[in-house]
């Protein structure tokens, strides 16, 4: 008794389909992005490498109110601080060990100020460790460097926040 | 990989006494799933008995959560299942908010349902096709990360970040979703029914996969219920049982949709069971975008939850709420709770304990994958090597969980 099925299975029916179907995706547009000239989308919120800013007139926003490392789960925030000539609190020490985050967030929730946030750079890969353990003054120039990006975001989802 | 005792032969005898030959497979085998170490007994090729080993992505969760305040545990919970972050976090908000006696905005709770969807959406494309990977056919997983890649930046809209999104909080979840995110959304669960369907092109009737799939593993009714199955792995086996309906957490109860349930058990079932759970859950994010509510996505006790980032500058008592809890957190009184959620691998709890400081006294945290991997020796035995390759697939076990 030849049944379809039986029909179906021995002219291989099944896998005749399923090789057509990867065969007509050959067609489609390509998905794939040639990564380093090209990016993926990345949304206001996006949560990457940290930055400290600074105020628009040059004067660095933290005033080591130490939020941030209170809150880190991960206790990657180091703050020491002092209060400066002129009398204001600023911190004299603000590490954070990139090895240790673990990019939840929570100190830019945290910060009063929008001193620490996690810019939209993800691009820092170093050759060693010591490299990826940052100091103030390395935070301070991200800030500098990714400013009209961090600017930009914070302005475009503080509706939101 | 393989490490073996050799045969006792008694040559001068006559006869051959063996020894069942031992096969390590993993720690360090792309089909192991993670950090999964088996130890085989074989018989020729036909395992006779399978012994997983567990432990070595253990990382001290339920311990270090003793330590952190209930705002720092959440991003812990993403890191439990990396599959499906956002269920795990759905287990632990639901028992804080228990413990503190708090229901969340309905907006958020929409939310909710709606990201504990699209994350087992993102689970099951990963268990399917790493699945099928196994097995032989590489193609789906080449098309499945291409839809995972969408489903996170879904994640990375409304969070921040693709995996590990920290976004459920006790009181509500962390921010609204960005404007055009539920059309984007709409859109996707409208596109991904045709996905499925070429997934399900290249699988479910193909040979091969049916040969290395139907009747193996199989795991009756009455084991899955004995060794604490859940999931997709007990509804295989023929029990609707599904904590969304048996006891609706959030906005399930207004959400209707299907519990599918296999027949068989065996390897074959769970990936229809999935499939198909699959197409509910699309359902769900629909009937979610539909019935959506404005309104506010955080709990306005701002003795829970911290208060708008304008009012914060603003105000000097949210200033004061804002300072205490970053700083210590807020209290939960005296209680204990087990909360499960239907995660997309099974059941998923939390067993909290409260003492009435801000940091939990004990938080037990019950994972499915764990139940799943004791059926390891029952399913495999008298099966071929490589079926334990497919069996071990269609548990669908991440070690991020198991070890905690």
């Amino acid at each position: 008794m030849l049944s379809i099925r039986r029909i179906k299975r021995l002219f291989l029916y099944e896998i005749v389909r399923g090789l057509a179907l990867t065969f007509m995706y050959m067609f489609r547009r390509k998905v794939t992005i040639n990564y380093p000239y090209e990016k993926g989308p990345l949304s206001p919120r996006s949560r990457g490498e940290h930055a400290l800013r600074r105020y628009p007139n040059g004067e660095e926003r933290c005033i080591a109110c130490k939020l941030c490392e209170a809150i880190c789960p991960a206790q990657a925030i180091t703050i020491e601080s002092e209060p400066r000539e002129d009398g204001s609190r600023r911190t004299t020490r603000y590490d954070l060990d990139m090895t240790k985050c673990i990019y939840c967030g929570l100190c830019q929730e945290a910060c009063p100020v929008d001193a620490i946030v996690e810019g939209p750079n993800f691009e820092y890969a170093t050759e060693t460790h010591e490299e990826l353990i940052y100091n103030k003054e390395r935070l301070l120039a991200n800030g500098d460097r990714w400013e009209a990006e961090i600017a930009a975001n914070l302005d475009a989802d503080a509706r939101y926040r | 990989m393989e490490t073996a005792r050799v045969q006792d032969m008694d040559a001068t005898a006559g006869d051959v006494k063996t020894r069942p030959f031992t096969l390590n497979f993993g720690p360090q085998h792309p089909a192991a799933h993670g950090v999964l170490r088996l130890i085989l007994e074989m018989d020729g090729e036909v395992v006779e008995r399978a012994d997983p080993h567990i432990g070595l992505l253990h990382r001290g969760t339920e311990k270090l959560i003793e330590y952190k305040n209930y705002l720092q545990s959440v991003p812990y919970f993403d890191r439990l299942d990396y599959i499906s972050p956002m269920c795990e976090e759905h287990a632990f908000v639901l028992a804080v908010e228990k413990l503190l006696g708090i229901a969340p905005p309905l907006r958020a709770q929409y939310i909710r349902v709606l990201f504990a969807e699209i994350t087992r959406l993102l689970n099951h494309i990963l268990n399917i096709t790493t699945f099928a990977i196994d097995i032989g056919a590489v193609t789906p997983s080449l098309w499945g990360f291409e839809e995972r890649e969408r489903l996170m930046e879904f994640y990375e809209r409304v969070s921040g970040a693709r995996m590990h999104a920290n976004y459920f909080r006790p009181g509500g979840v962390h921010q609204d979703l960005p404007d055009g995110l539920a059309d984007d959304i709409w859109a996707y669960t409208e596109y991904f029914p045709k996905f499925l369907a070429d997934l399900e092109e290249l699988l479910t009737e193909n040979r091969i996969f049916k040969q290395r799939t139907v009747d193996i593993g199989v795991a009756t009714k009455e084991q899955a219920l004995d060794w604490g199955f859940s999931g997709a792995m007990l509804r295989a086996t023929g029990v609707a049982w599904d904590l969304r309906k048996a006891q609706p957490y959030d906005v399930y109860d207004k959400m209707d949709f299907d519990v599918p349930v296999g027949k068989t058990g065996d390897c074959y079932a769970r990936y229809l069971v999935r499939l198909e759970e699959m197409r509910q859950a699309v359902r769900i994010m629909q009937q979610c975008l539909k019935a959506m509510p404005q309104g506010p996505v955080m709990t306005d006790d701002h003795k829970v939850a911290p208060p708008k980032r304008g009012a914060m500058k603003r105000s000097m008592e949210e200033l004061i709420h804002h300072f205490k809890l970053y700083t210590e957190g807020f209290h939960v009184p005296a209680g204990e709770t087990y909360t499960a959620v239907e995660a997309p691998k099974g059941e998923f709890a939390v067993y909290l304990v409260a003492d009435g400081t801000n940091k939990p006294y004990r938080c037990k945290i019950r994972s499915p994958g764990f139940a799943h991997l004791q059926g390891t020796d029952f399913m495999c035995k008298h099966h071929l090597l490589a079926d334990a390759v497919a069996i071990v697939g269609s548990m669908d076990i991440v070690f991020g969980e198991i070890d905690r």
